[in-house]
């Protein structure tokens, strides 16, 4: 049987859809079945970040309200097998579905799936509590600002108060050159704030504005340094051990020039 | 911490806005942890004075770069030895 994993930020727009396309793919990589499920009704994303949209018939609020059985509506990933998308609904609201409806749809995915990732809108209200009814835990993104921190923190407080287990915090957009230079918080400094586990730690990147741009997740191709950080999440989200990179050292001869330089 | 011209490093101030902001969004979104703090600091202090009037008044207070737990306990008057069970 698998297990429930929301994926929550408090704060918009820190990276909680790339993040939960990501490691969908990564999971699938590792040859695990994996479902991952929009629970942003009404502003649809995960779609057209996994290059999906096209693919649409029938969404959760269907789902919900019986126009279609849940197999009907998920959509199967071509392009690597094992990963699987249950879309939201782009015309309802959040009000829509009722935690106690989401409890029931993914209760039943885990009965076929060995991972179902919830990706939660922003916010505290109905949407986040819909995402995190049937969740077993939480990963948090946040990125290194005061106010994705502050949002993080709030949210930590809000899934303890529903008992679900400690979180474990994914720091997103790093850019270690100004972590060194003194100006980006960093990783122990967050984790020290924030005080709970880290699973990952994902580079500031380009390539996932691209990646995006053209809805083929970064952890597909292995080019990308935030692809390879969502492959380490994915295999410490299945319970391996593995040793974080130092991220100071930008890797190769360009990278020690420029740091030379002081840029990132 | 002070960078070329004079000014700290937004990293640490980054770091002291936080803490600042999350002392003060902890206490109000939980309405009993101040409620404990003040009942265990009560018990403490009276085993050392006689506490008049209301009793403590506990605030957490932005001061400049930190926060500062500030308490106003009205004393009648000290008791002769403290903790009274080790008279």
């Amino acid at each position: 049987m698998g297990e429930v994993i929301v994926i929550t930020s408090g704060k918009g727009g820190v990276g909680k859809t790339t993040t939960t396309a990501n490691l969908g793919v990564a999971l699938a990589q590792l040859g695990l079945k994996t479902c991952l499920v929009d629970a942003d009704i009404g502003l649809r994303n995960l779609d057209v970040v996994l290059g999906l949209e096209n693919r649409i018939v029938y969404d959760l609020v269907d789902v919900v309200e019986g126009f279609c059985r849940l197999r009907q509506a998920l959509i199967r990933d071509k392009r690597l097998e094992g990963l699987n998308l249950l879309p939201a609904a782009q015309t309802k609201d959040k009000t829509s579905v009722t935690p106690e409806q989401m409890r029931t749809v993914t209760e039943e995915l885990r009965q076929e799936f060995d991972y179902v990732l919830v990706d939660s809108p922003a916010g505290i209200e109905q949407g986040f509590k819909n995402a995190i009814a049937g969740a077993d835990r939480a990963l948090i993104v946040a990125t290194p600002e005061v106010a994705s921190v502050r949002d993080a923190d709030r949210i930590i407080g809000l899934l303890e108060a529903a008992e679900i287990p400690p979180a474990r915090l994914i720091v997103n957009r790093l850019r270690p050159g100004m972590v060194r230079k003194g100006d980006m918080m960093s990783v122990d400094d967050i984790v020290d704030i924030l005080a709970i586990d880290l699973i990952g730690v994902v580079p500031e990147d380009e390539l996932i504005v691209v990646t995006t741009n053209r809805g083929e997740p970064a952890a597909l191709s292995h080019e990308s340094r935030a692809g390879e950080a969502y492959r380490q999440i994915a295999r410490r989200v299945r319970g391996e051990e593995v040793p974080f990179a130092e991220m100071d050292e930008p890797a190769g001869f360009f990278g020690r020039l420029r740091r030379i330089f002081g840029q990132a | 911490m002070l960078n070329l011209f004079g000014r700290s490093q937004s990293r640490e101030v980054a770091k002291n806005r936080l803490r600042n902001v999350l002392a003060h969004d902890r206490a109000d979104t939980s309405p009993e942890f101040m409620e404990h703090l003040r009942a265990d600091v009560m018990r403490i202090v009276s085993e050392y004075v006689e506490v008049g009037g209301q009793g403590v008044d506990l605030q957490l207070q932005s001061v400049e770069d930190h926060v500062a737990l500030v308490a106003n306990i009205p004393v009648k008057q000290l008791r002769r030895r403290g903790r009274p069970g080790n008279n």
